[in-house]
């Protein structure tokens, strides 16, 4: 047991340690959210910003903040199988600890990775002048560690059944790509037709850009032109969601991991 | 005499991966003694790493039975895993983090020290042993540089020296020297034959470098998942390699006449081969009258042994 909390203490820590060792990878992790919120929020609202009733830039900050940190602890779940034969991993598989605390280690070191990454996106958001009041901006903490950990649950489901180190990589970003506008990352999915209404209503990062959007606007009056559903019922879905990757994810990698 | 513990149990093991219409391991049964150095020889693909890969349990048995220090694999995983040491194929270290980093995890992940994220947070214990290994490895500071900034050998010494840590019982090392430079081979094999001798720690090697393998107490080889020939290298050698002496004379038609009268098969029109069988070399070039200008006695290497086993194997 205690060998157990230092092994998961020690495979989160590399991961943050690695993280601050490789700034370029810092740099290169927020590219994407800077460009997206940036360029293509800014664009949007300065075309067909009066004519929305919202502010798109702010929209899509919002959209992109919840996204990009499930994207990116997803991602750093899935390349635990990806390179378990090339690098590091080899090392923690052979070693004395249970499947159960590699997972577990690995999910808390990518949620901490993406949360620096969060920070540097709310940094870019103030100069970009994206408005908050203080509840705004503390709601943003645990809407970031939800996204996190709910990536972290995603990736574990699609790595665990991923049979081939490189199947995880090609067919990831195919699962996460539609998933943008299908949760209405860019553009709103208030109204939709209704087989994409069924398909972005199985994206699990529906969810979460919906819970990010519904503590950000809760008592605007945006808030009904932009948001689904309530927050605490967003929680709710995202929390059986959660459970459910983490249980079926874990229990298929453990079985799946030995025997190929 | 009493006979040496066997360390490592493998009884009619098996594996077939999924998908696939062979064994890559097919009803294999070996055994390793206790603080012996085993080889496993064979040809890519043959089925070595397969087989390292079960016994270090990173993949599952389709059947058979292994023990290991006297516990089986499948149910008793982690006391295997705190018994053996592993040197992988490709290197498994964090080529970010520094070499200090890279041991200061292994021994967080083995349970020996608690996890403080800086070296300075560290027992004192823990950092005496660092500079312990900093000196064998004659890295001093550099053991705090990104482990990228090391030569190939330096990368595989450290990797060595990190799954020593926790003091395994055995040490498997999975075709440890591919890849590195003949002084790098040279300088990691002295390492690892003191390593056996101040820690008396059972070496279970993979290979395909016969002169490697020529080291080793007790040999394998494997072909096609399949062990095809087991011993000790002098007597694996012994067995399957047909010595001979070749032999020439100026008068080679005499010769020829001499060895027909003496009914010693040969073979070629000279210089002439000769099967050595019962008679030794020296009883043999005395039976011959006829004045010899050439004697050459062939004496095996493993590397024919070897070629020989697996020629065969490949044939059938």
């Amino acid at each position: 047991m205690i060998t157990d909390i230092r092994a998961v203490m020690a495979i989160a820590g590399r991961d943050v340690t690695k993280l601050f060792r490789d700034r370029m990878r810092i740099v290169i992790s927020i590219i994407f959210p800077v460009i997206f919120i940036g360029a293509l929020g800014g664009s949007l609202q300065s075309n067909w910003g009066d004519k929305t009733g919202y502010n798109l830039l702010v929209f899509i900050f919002t959209g992109v903040f919840a996204q990009t940190l499930f994207q990116s602890t997803a991602s750093g779940i899935v390349s635990l199988v990806e390179d378990r034969v090339n690098d590091f991993s080899q090392e923690m598989f052979i070693a004395p600890i249970s499947r159960y605390s590699i997972i577990l280690g690995k999910i808390i070191g990518e949620t901490l990775v993406s949360m620096v990454q969060g920070l540097v996106i709310i940094a870019f958001g103030f100069i970009i002048g994206v408005p908050f009041d203080l509840q705004q901006l503390l709601w943003l903490f645990p809407i970031a560690i939800i996204a996190c950990l709910f990536g972290g649950a995603f990736g574990l489901i699609v790595m665990s059944n991923m049979s081939s180190e490189r199947t995880a990589n090609q067919i990831f970003p195919f699962l996460v790509f539609p998933q943008f506008f299908l949760a209405g990352v860019f553009s709103p999915i208030m109204d939709l037709p209704w087989y994409l209404w069924i398909l972005s209503r199985i994206a699990p990062m529906t969810y979460v850009v919906d819970f990010s959007r519904g503590l950000y606007y809760i008592g605007k009056p945006e808030y009904s032109e932009i948001v689904l559903h309530h927050p605490l019922v967003n929680f709710a879905i995202i929390s059986a969601m959660f459970l459910l990757f983490l249980f079926v994810g874990t229990y298929s990698f453990v079985k799946n991991e030995r025997n190929r | 005499m009493k006979e040496k513990e066997k360390i490592i149990r493998v009884e009619n093991l098996v594996k077939k991966y999924r998908k696939a219409d062979k064994n890559a391991v097919d009803d294999v049964s070996f055994y390793v003694e206790k603080g012996g150095f085993f080889s496993l020889l064979g040809p890519n693909g043959a089925g070595k790493t397969t087989m390292v890969s079960i016994l270090t349990t990173t993949l599952s048995k389709t059947s058979g039975k292994v023990t290991i220090a006297g516990h089986d694999l499948e149910m008793e995983a982690d006391k295997v895993r705190k018994r053996i040491g592993v040197i992988f194929q490709n290197p498994s270290l964090d080529m970010n983090l520094t070499a200090e980093e890279n041991i200061r995890i292994h021994v967080n992940l083995y349970g020996l020290y608690a996890y403080r994220p800086l070296y300075s947070f560290m027992p004192s214990a823990y950092k005496k042993k660092i500079h312990d290994l900093a000196e064998i490895l004659d890295l001093k500071d550099d053991i705090f540089k990104p482990v990228k900034t090391f030569s190939g050998g330096m990368k595989r010494k450290l990797e060595i020296i990190r799954s020593l840590t926790h003091n395994p019982q055995i040490l498997f090392l999975d075709e440890p020297t591919t890849g590195l430079d003949p002084l790098g081979r040279k300088n990691l094999w002295e390492y690892l034959k003191h390593v056996r001798q101040t820690e008396k720690t059972t070496i279970f090697l993979t290979t395909h470098y016969l002169e490697e393998a020529e080291e080793s107490d007790y040999l394998c080889v494997v072909n096609h998942g399949k062990i095809v020939s087991q011993g000790a290298p002098r007597d694996i050698k012994k067995d399957l390699i047909e010595r001979y002496i070749e032999i020439d004379a100026k008068d080679r038609s005499a010769l020829k006449k001499e060895l027909y009268t003496k009914k010693l098969l040969f073979t070629g029109e000279g210089p002439f081969k000769i099967r050595i069988e019962k008679q030794t070399v020296y009883e043999l070039i005395q039976s011959i009258k006829t004045p010899l200008t050439d004697i050459d006695v062939h004496s095996p290497t493993l590397e024919e042994a070897y070629l020989e086993i697996i020629g065969k194997t490949n044939d059938n």
